[in-house]
């Protein structure tokens, strides 16, 4: 198994006959994804990459059963979008859009709770890469033939920098069990330890990587998570070591603004939880390497 | 976006909350006149700069005739103020704002942001009025009065109360003070606020809760549906060379360093930026050019760069993706095509097509140092600087 996605996940797009909704839904397509159709207000009724186009989330799961979707819908109407979603039974959302006002997202979350935990949809995002699960089924934007299919969890805000840990591992012949963007803003769907909660109750993955960034409490809460509830091991890199104080360092939730939040205070803290602590952000894959072998995992 | 003090009093006394009477001004003339159309026989001359710590700075002074006032303003107008917020090269005084004085009897602190691990908004007070809240919860930590509030509904009066109580404010004032924060957490929820500070919030020898000095951030997220904010935008407090990117739609932070930096994605752009650091190198700025690196952005980027007259060596790292890297490298022999680097060049490509990239690279005639990983990179750079 993976977390989240797997091979017959059925793929609603949300924003799907936009110009950027077209392109990551042919991608997505391309890869081998269950895309099943997609929403854009007005458009119903339509076909768009020989799928059928609804107005409406709840005609489309009506319709196509599906579970899951991917929002590119522009940052004004994200977070309506993202309600829809969840009002309509949708198990997985992720949201892509990068620019969603944070009371937007704050007013989602307090939407949601609405829903008794089985009902409640699980939002990833916004501002992310998305989720791969290689070999399976690609709910994203990232490049997937860096990705090789394997047993590794990785959790990161940045989207690149998870490019580049797929990549490092695939050079090391390490593959991923899913890959999970959470994405860089400050109040955002699915935190590292949700992620890594699903990734300790995977049969198929054996380790997990985060990565981490200044700002906001996220990574030391799942290191501690970590440390209370996981059996497997959990390797960290944190960017933003010569990150100024006080400055948005292009994700809008990269900023220090508390004790706990720079990269070297999260390093230690993770530490103290006993994370692997990647030492620069070019040695993620090897450190991984080196915490299978010291757990006989390779 | 951060706005000047006078901006903030402004909006907040829209909310109910009250501030000592004050107004703009922009010469000394003009600074004489307001002080006594203000009236009264002492007046604050506050330099409005983004800005915290602008008292220890000597940016504001205490005056006791409309004649101090203009030569307060003559002293401050045009001069830069360097606080220990600012940096060295300090921000530049274009606006003045002139205040009544308070006679003061406490002074308090009042903040509001988003919690991010409860994902509410929290209202911060406490007694020690004057200090930061970095400093306050260093050394009175014990006086720090925290409430979350649910957003759905919104702050209630009892909270409101609490707060006020907790700060220790005497019963016949009470719903004054609850109002003022009601109101703060009005401007904060109903604007797309990210920060409201009033530090202090005093009580008066009058019984009067003012909001002497008040700083608010705003989403930039959201400028799209605040025209108003939007509009108080000064950006003759922003660094030149951030606002040049931000008006082109970079993410763009600059630093003290001299290895200039152009990457693709945030996180890979802090990530450079500590391996530079590792390399015992400094960067000078951090720049993310977006996820899909276009030629376009590619010159733009090699614009800005070479603006920054602290640059000696320029580190390009781009990672791939969906674009490709033999795309990125004609982007790159584009832009150099249309723009002359004096300073030695660092590439570093990784990715899809990185082999078709760096044969594109090597056969065109750009003058460059190739490197394969993050650390390769970061070690060249800190090299090439000699």
């Amino acid at each position: 198994m993976s977390i989240i996605i797997h091979k017959n996940t059925k793929i609603l797009v949300q924003g799907f006959t936009g110009k950027i909704g077209s392109f990551h839904a042919e991608e997505m397509i391309k890869y081998g994804s269950n895309v099943v159709g997609g929403v854009t207000p007005g458009k119903g009724g339509m076909t768009h990459l020989n799928l059928p186009v609804f107005n409406t989330v709840k005609e489309a799961v009506d319709q196509t059963g599906a579970s899951t979707s991917i929002l590119f819908v522009p940052p004004a109407f994200a977070a309506d979008s993202a309600m829809e979603a969840a009002d309509a039974g949708i198990k997985t959302c992720v949201a892509i859009t990068d620019g969603i006002p944070s009371h937007d997202m704050v007013k989602i979350k307090r939407y949601m709770r609405r829903y008794p935990k089985d009902k409640k949809m699980g939002l990833v995002g916004p501002n992310c890469a998305g989720i791969i699960s290689p070999g399976k089924s690609m709910l994203g934007i990232m490049p997937g033939h860096i990705y090789k299919e394997g047993k590794i969890g990785i959790v990161s805000r940045s989207g690149t920098l998870g490019y580049e840990a797929a990549q490092q591992l695939k050079d090391l012949e390490i593959g991923v069990s899913t890959s999970v963007g959470i994405g860089g803003d400050p109040i955002n769907g699915s935190s590292f330890r949700d992620i890594i909660e699903k990734f300790e109750n995977d049969d198929e993955t054996i380790a997990v990587l985060m990565i981490g960034e200044i700002g906001g409490p996220q990574e030391v809460e799942a290191g501690k998570f970590a440390k209370e509830n996981m059996s497997k091991p959990v390797i960290a890199y944190i960017a933003g070591l010569t990150a100024p104080k006080g400055r948005v360092m292009g994700h809008a939730g990269a900023i220090v603004s508390a004790y706990g939040e720079s990269a070297i205070e999260k390093v230690e803290l993770l530490k103290e939880c006993g994370v692997t602590i990647s030492k620069n952000p070019s040695v993620m894959g090897e450190t991984v390497k080196k915490v299978l072998v010291e757990n006989n995992l390779n | 976006m951060d706005i000047h003090e006078y901006q903030a009093k402004k909006i907040l006394s829209d909310f109910g909350v009250k501030i000592p009477t004050g107004g703009i001004v922009y010469s000394p003339e003009n600074a004489e006149n307001k002080a006594r159309e203000i009236g009264g026989s002492k007046w604050v001359v506050k330099a409005q700069v983004h800005s915290g710590a602008r008292g220890k700075a000597g940016g504001i002074i205490i005056c006791n005739s409309p004649l101090e006032v203009a030569d307060a303003t003559d002293k401050l107008l045009g001069k830069k103020l360097i606080t220990n917020q600012t940096g060295p090269e300090g921000k530049i005084i274009n606006r003045i704002y002139i205040e009544e004085a308070t006679d003061i009897k406490h002074e308090l602190y009042l903040g509001l942001v988003f919690d991010r691990s409860s994902e509410s908004i929290m209202v911060v007070a406490s007694t020690e009025g004057g200090m930061s809240v970095e400093e306050i919860s260093k050394e009175k930590p014990e006086t720090i009065i925290r409430s979350k509030i649910e957003v759905a509904v919104g702050i209630q009066q009892f909270q409101a109360r609490e707060i006020a109580f907790g700060l220790g404010i005497e019963s016949k004032l009470i719903s004054r003070a609850a109002n003022t924060i009601i109101g703060c957490y009005k401007a904060f929820s109903e604007l797309d606020a990210t920060m409201v500070e009033v530090n202090p919030l005093v009580v008066s020898h009058q019984d009067e809760i003012l909001a002497l000095d008040c700083k608010m951030s705003f989403d930039n997220n959201a400028m799209f549906r605040r025209d108003e904010i939007a509009e108080l935008r000064d950006k003759t407090q922003e660094n030149s060379n951030e606002v040049y990117a931000s008006d082109r739609g970079m993410n763009y932070v600059s630093l003290d360093g001299n290895i200039g930096n152009i990457i693709n994605g945030a996180g890979l752009a802090m990530a450079s930026m500590d391996m530079i650091k590792l390399a015992g190198g400094e960067p000078a700025n951090f720049l993310d050019v977006g996820g899909g690196a276009t030629p376009e952005k590619i010159v733009k980027a090699f614009k800005l760069i070479s603006m920054d007259t602290k640059v000696e060596v320029i580190l390009v790292n781009i990672f791939a993706g969906i674009n490709r890297c033999d795309w990125v490298a004609e982007g790159i022999v584009q832009a150099l095509s249309k723009i002359e680097i004096k300073h030695p060049l660092v590439i570093r490509l990784a990715g899809t097509n990185v082999e078709k990239g760096n044969e594109i690279l090597k056969k065109s005639n750009i003058n460059y140092i190739e490197a394969s990983t993050l650390e390769d990179a970061a070690n060249k750079a800190v090299k090439a600087l000699g």
